[in-house]
């Protein structure tokens, strides 16, 4: 091999690699805070890759209808619970932003000429109808059982997984999308080309990575989610209530994931069952990471985005299996480092 | 009689079922069977043992494989290729198992969704195994010459193995074995505390859940006749745990009603939904994914339980059997040191919990140790039965240091200990929580509870058990759940269970609290009949009348350390004590 592909290959997986980080770092975050193993975070990834896909395409993104009916849904639930409890002053946010806003964004969807708008402005859309989803699915499928056993948290986070994919299939069809680049600049380095879409993504994600930090150490939501990932009765006798700590939560990871994918979306072909292995991916860095340490999870993603580029530049149809693989030894090295101390149940 | 109706009615109704059910209905019922091998591995391993796995189906596809690959390509026989699959499931899961069971329980599930992942890509891109198109012109299986071409031939060997793997968990439950994999679920402290090596049990129920999703894996290959990747996926493996889940978790039938329910409603949904919606593609995993998320949600334990209560309640005493007492320790020498502790320090990060503490207990005494809220003396507890060891100092049970035993090790050289925040299994009887105190006078293992062959020494076990909770007075609630006693009641259910492991030294925390005033003299009673046996006694008790009446000497602590020793009157008239409980004396 020589320093060419070396480069191009680095280059690629520090690329992907920045993505899972980005990944990783949700999943650490909501596992902490929320004791749930988002496997749905692959979902976000895919669904805002397709949603931008689709508005470039000029279409009316499926997920609107999920924002709508999710939307609905809480309405209805919360409604009757606070008329039977007579907080009638609570009613209209609650109406206005699970049933009006859903509303009123899918009305200017179909107003508005979604193709022809500005790349930041699409972005901008893509995230307002995607980003939302995350804390309605904290409040419909997490938030009554946010105190049972992580084991049971995760069966429930694999089932809306599982209804994520089946829904990505009925809102996009089984063909994937690439949408185009946001830059076509290319730089070249040490003679290999390095494309302005790598640069970005990196850039990008390395700016997300700084904006949490300064988020979670400046800001009081952040420092409210640290204490409640902590201790989570000692946050909540401070007066940090569990469920709004859960949908911060949920906000941030789904607009990671998000995020996540309209950055990689110009880079690979997106399907609408892609975000599983992207997000499982992640997953390895944040076990890497033991589930909590931020900055290993982060390297451990980038170790794994590595990893994959030059696998599958010798071993291409073994791509899969040796990233997926690795998790064996880490999970081996994590088990004779760290000591355990039992959960308890019932 | 009447409970074995309804299993002998749908028994005959299976056997029945090929002479009059359409091959359709044969072929559903085929992979129901198939599905329910591998869920009810997975309610031994979730919904009894409190660990679960998404990568059951990456087993039944090693299964299928090993058979599928032997046979075509060497001619092996099926039976051998059974058992080599076995074999190879059994090194994987013990492999995955070692590595990650020794971590949080959600690593164990994180591991096998990436090894499902990563076997079915395997499986999809070796050459030899045949890629994506599979490995064809499996060989039928012969069971006693007769061999079992159509699907109506196979059904009766599929549900065969069906009811032999719902007879073998059922009877593993029902055992030493499997009340220890049951205790798994209240957390490892009181099951290691009680002698139960959690770490082994773990891995057994999981090799247990794999080898079954193996022979499922098997039966299909062998049953179909081709393989390919695909029904090995990580979403197959996935829809066998909703199969578990919804069809009730904690229960064997569970499984099989599960596996019922999903592949009939799959069928049905596969057939109408895409028309609804007017695209074709998998659609049921919404429904799925969302019904999933109510049942946990609104009906946590499955629909069995649904089902179950609209039978007649069965009310299943179990009659207890004269048994040969089991054999006892030889007990102490009167007066002979049972435990030293010297210099015990124990440090939570920067907190000193116990700094510098001493005490002994020797053979027939009680040792009282007291001090106020706070003082440190359920962490001396947890320090003395290794439950959480001490930072420092040296501890010796028996004239042997404590320092590289484990708590399971210390119990079995005779110490036993109840807990302040009582660690009972509420849903079990007391009698089978008693009986966990017993873990480590009988020896039978899983194999054995699965074939039955254990009942000797299981009557034996549940004799001892009868025997303490007669002891400590609870004859009547032998059979109640134990999460329905009262409080009181269930720190006695605790002394009893450490009555069963036949300790020398007795470590009691706070057992009087929640007691009436007739029930502490009871107990008092009780203890001082087992001192007066040679059996020593360290007690953590708050009750100041029930301490001085009964204790030989008594260590008072406070704010960690120690305060005064000695014995009770010559402790009740120290002025630190007295300043210690009841403010200065001005």
């Amino acid at each position: 091999m020589d320093l060419q592909i070396l480069l191009l290959l680095g280059q690629d997986g520090i690329t992907n690699g920045a993505i899972y980080a980005l990944l990783a770092l949700a999943l650490v975050l909501v596992f902490a805070v929320t004791r749930v193993i988002f496997i749905p975070q692959g979902e976000f990834v895919a669904y805002g890759a397709l949603t931008l896909a689709a508005l470039q395409a000029g279409k009316v993104p499926g997920t609107i209808w999920l924002l709508v009916a999710l939307g609905a849904t809480i309405a209805v639930l919360d409604g009757f619970r606070l008329l039977r409890e007579k907080r009638y002053a609570k009613l209209p946010p609650l109406l206005i932003f699970n049933v009006g806003l859903p509303l009123l964004a899918a009305a200017g969807l179909f107003a508005l000429p979604a193709g022809d708008l500005p790349l930041w402005l699409q972005v901008t859309i893509t995230m307002l109808v995607v980003v939302p989803l995350g804390p309605m699915i904290y409040r419909l499928a997490f938030q009554p059982l946010a105190s049972a056993p992580v084991l049971v948290l995760l069966i429930v986070s694999v089932a809306v997984h599982v209804a994520m994919i089946g829904l990505g299939l009925l809102f996009f069809g089984a063909e994937g999308s690439r949408t185009p680049p946001f830059t076509e600049i290319s730089f070249e380095l040490a003679g290999a080309p390095l494309q302005g879409q790598t640069v970005l993504v990196v850039v990008a994600s390395a700016a997300l990575i700084i904006g949490l930090y300064f988020f979670f150490e400046r800001t009081i939501y952040g420092k409210a989610l640290r204490a409640t990932a902590m201790n989570r009765t000692g946050a909540r006798l401070m007066g940090i209530p569990p469920a709004l700590a859960g949908k911060l939560c949920l906000t941030l990871a789904a607009a990671i994931g998000v995020f996540s994918g309209i950055l990689i979306a110009p880079i690979t072909t997106i399907y609408y069952d892609s975000g599983f292995l992207i997000g499982l991916k992640g997953f390895v860095g944040a076990i890497i990471g033991g589930l909590a340490s931020y900055p290993v999870a982060a390297l451990g993603a980038i170790l794994v985005g590595l990893l994959e580029s030059f696998s599958s530049f010798y071993a291409s149809a073994f791509k899969e299996v040796i990233v997926f693989t690795l998790i064996i030894p880490v999970l081996l090295w994590r088990s004779l480092t760290s000591r355990h101390v039992e959960e308890e149940e019932e | 009689m009447i409970r074995h109706l309804p299993l002998a009615a749908f028994v005959a109704l299976l056997a029945a079922g090929p002479q009059w059910l359409p091959e359709f209905h044969i072929t559903l019922l085929n992979y129901i069977g198939l599905y329910a091998i591998v869920a009810i591995g997975l309610v031994l391993l979730t919904g009894v043992g409190g660990l679960t796995s998404f990568g059951q189906a990456a087993f039944v596809g090693l299964g299928a494989y090993t058979t599928a690959w032997l046979t075509t390509q060497f001619g092996y026989s099926p039976w051998a290729t059974l058992l080599i699959g076995l074999a190879l499931t059994g090194a994987v899961a013990f492999l995955l198992g070692f590595i990650t069971l020794r971590m949080g329980g959600h690593y164990l599930p994180l591991g096998t969704i990436a090894w499902g992942i990563s076997l079915y890509f395997l499986f999809g891109n070796v050459e030899f195994l045949g890629g994506h198109t599979g490995i064809t012109g499996i060989p039928t299986v012969s069971l006693l010459g007769w061999e079992l071409k159509s699907g109506d031939e196979f059904f009766y060997l599929i549900w065969l193995v069906v009811l032999l793997a719902i007879l073998g968990v059922r009877n593993l439950l029902d055992s030493r074995q499997g009340r220890a994999i049951r205790a798994l679920k209240g957390g490892g402290v009181m099951a290691e505390a009680m002698g139960v090596n959690t770490p082994r049990t773990k891995i057994v129920i999981f090799l247990i859940a794999a080898l079954l999703a193996c022979l499922s894996g098997w039966l299909y290959a062998h049953l179909q006749r081709f393989v390919s990747p695909t029904p090995f996926g990580i979403n197959m493996g996935i829809e066998y745990l909703f199969m578990a889940v919804v069809g009730g978790i904690g229960h064997v039938w569970g499984a099989v009603l599960g596996a019922g329910l999903i592949t009939v409603l799959k069928q049905w949904l596969q057939d109408w939904l895409p028309h609804i919606l007017g695209q074709s593609g998998n659609f049921e995993v919404i429904v799925f994914g969302i019904a999933m998320v109510l049942v946990l949600q609104k009906a946590r334990d499955g629909l069995w339980p649904v089902l179950l209560r609209l039978l007649p309640a069965s009310a299943r005493q179990r009659r207890l059997v004269d048994a040969e007492a089991l054999p006892r320790r030889s007990p102490a020498a009167a007066g002979s040191v049972l435990l030293t502790a010297e210099g015990v320090t124990k440090r939570f990060g920067g907190l000193v919990a116990n700094n510098n503490m001493s005490l002994s207990v020797q053979a027939g005494e009680v040792m009282a140790l007291i001090g106020p809220n706070g003082a440190g003396k359920s962490t001396m507890f947890n320090c003395i039965s290794a439950v959480n060891p001490a930072s420092e100092g040296k501890i010796a049970f028996l004239g042997e240091s404590t320092a590289k035993l484990r708590s399971r090790d210390i119990a079995r050289r005779g110490m036993s200990r109840t807990f302040q925040h009582v660690r009972l299994l509420g849903q079990m009887s007391v009698l089978e929580n008693v009986a966990i105190g017993a873990h480590l006078r009988g020896s039978k293992g899983v194999l054995a509870a699965a074939l039955r062959l254990d009942r000797g020494e299981e009557n034996r076990l549940l004799a001892e058990a009868a025997k303490q909770i007669e002891r400590v007075g609870l004859k009547e609630h032998m059979f109640d759940a134990a999460g329905s006693l009262a409080l009181g009641q269930q720190r006695i259910v605790e002394i009893a269970r450490a009555l069963a492991s036949d300790p020398c030294l007795l470590l009691l925390d706070e057992p009087a609290a929640g007691l009436r005033y007739q029930e502490k003299q009871a107990l008092a009673e009780l203890l001082r009949k087992l001192r007066g046996e040679g059996m020593g006694i360290l007690l953590v008790e708050h009750d100041m009348d029930f301490v001085m009446g009964l204790a030989d000497r008594v260590v008072v602590m406070e704010f960690g350390e120690k305060l005064a020793e000695g014995e009770p009157e010559a402790v009740q008239r120290d002025p630190k004590v007295l300043e210690a409980y009841l403010g200065g004396v001005e």
